[in-house]
C-alpha cells in the first residue's frame, strides 16, 4: 500500500472518531454506564460503522481477492478460545477504566499529549508482551 | 427529522466515515482496520510502513482538530487520573493483543465479516467495560 494512501485512510479514520465522539473518554464513559445517565449515541457509531462496512465486506468476499490483485487473508479458524475471552475481559476493564481503546488513544496524542502518552506508552508494551504464544501450549519460553 | 438529537448525527456520521475506511481497506488492499493490530504490527513488524502512516493520519486528524476546532474535541482526559490512564493502557494493550483485535477489528471489521470469534469478543468486552465504568462511576 503507497504512504499516501495509507496516511488518508487514518486521516479519515480519525476524523471519523474525533466527529462521532468517540475521542471523548467522557462520552465514551457516558456510554458505558447505562445505570447512571446513559447517553446512548455512541451505539450509532458502530451502527453507522457496520451499516457502510458490512456491505464491502460482502463485495470482498463475493469477489474472492483483494481489488489490488492481493488475496483476502483467511480469518483465524481457531474459534473461541481462552486467549479471546480472556483477552476481551482485560481489554474491557481498560476501555471501562478510563473510556479510552487504541484508536482514540492515538488521536489523542495531538490533543492531550501527556495524558495520551500515559495511556499508549503501557499500551505498546502491553501489545508487544501480551501476545499468545503460537505454539508450545505449555506457555514456556522457546527463546 | 426532528425527532434525533443533536448528536446522534455526527456520531452516524463519523462512524459511517470509519465503517468507509475499514470497508474500503479490506476490499481494496484486504487489510483489516483493527487499531490494535495496526499498532502492535506497526512496533513489530512485518510490514510496517504503511501502518506507521496509517498511525500518522489517526495523529493528523487530531492535529487538525485541535488547530482548526474552536473547542477540545476530547475533554474527558482532564478528569482522568495517571495511574488511571497508565493502568488502563496496560490493559487494554495486553488485553488487545491476547484477543486479536480492539473495538475495530473486532467490532467493525469482525463483524463485518460475521465472525463468530469477533461476536463473542465484542459481547464480552462491552460487557466487562460497562460493569467496569458502571462500578467506578458508582463509587466517585
Amino acid at each position: 500500500m503507497k504512504p499516501a494512501n495509507a496516511l488518508f485512510a487514518g486521516l479519515v479514520f480519525g476524523l471519523g472518531l474525533l466527529i462521532s465522539g468517540m475521542a471523548d473518554p467522557a462520552r465514551v464513559l457516558g456510554f458505558l454506564t447505562p445505570l447512571q445517565g446513559w447517553n446512548p449515541t455512541l451505539a450509532f457509531v458502530m451502527g453507522g460503522a457496520l451499516a457502510v462496512a458490512a456491505p464491502l465486506f460482502a463485495l470482498a468476499r463475493r469477489r474472492g481477492k483483494a481489488l489490488d490483485g492481493g488475496i483476502l487473508p483467511d480469518l483465524p479458524r481457531r474459534g473461541v478460545d481462552r486467549a479471546l475471552i480472556g483477552g476481551s475481559v482485560l481489554f474491557g476493564l481498560g476501555w471501562g477504566l478510563a473510556g479510552i481503546c487504541p484508536g482514540p488513544g492515538i488521536v489523542g496524542l495531538a490533543l492531550h499529549p501527556l495524558q495520551a502518552l500515559a495511556f499508549l506508552v503501557p499500551m505498546a508494551l502491553g501489545l508487544v508482551l501480551g501476545q499468545p504464544r503460537k505454539d508450545g501450549a505449555s506457555g514456556k519460553k522457546t527463546r | 427529522m426532528s425527532i434525533i438529537t443533536p448528536a446522534i448525527g455526527p456520531a452516524l456520521a463519523g462512524g459511517a466515515l470509519i465503517g468507509l475506511v475499514c470497508g474500503t481497506m479490506w476490499l481494496v488492499h484486504g487489510r483489516i482496520s483493527g487499531i490494535a493490530g495496526i499498532a502492535r504490527l506497526a512496533l513489530q513488524g512485518p510490514d510496517r510502513v504503511w501502518r506507521l502512516w496509517f498511525l500518522a493520519g489517526l495523529f493528523a486528524a487530531g492535529l487538525i482538530a485541535r488547530l482548526a476546532w474552536p473547542h477540545d474535541l476530547a475533554p474527558g482526559y482532564a478528569s482522568l487520573g495517571w495511574l488511571q490512564l497508565i493502568v488502563a493502557g496496560a490493559l487494554v494493550g495486553t488485553g488487545t493483543a491476547l484477543a486479536n483485535g480492539c473495538t475495530s477489528g473486532h467490532g467493525i471489521c469482525g463483524l463485518s465479516r460475521l465472525s463468530s470469534r469477533s461476536l463473542v469478543a465484542v459481547v464480552t468486552f462491552m460487557a466487562v467495560a460497562a460493569i467496569t465504568a458502571s462500578i467506578l462511576a458508582a463509587l466517585a
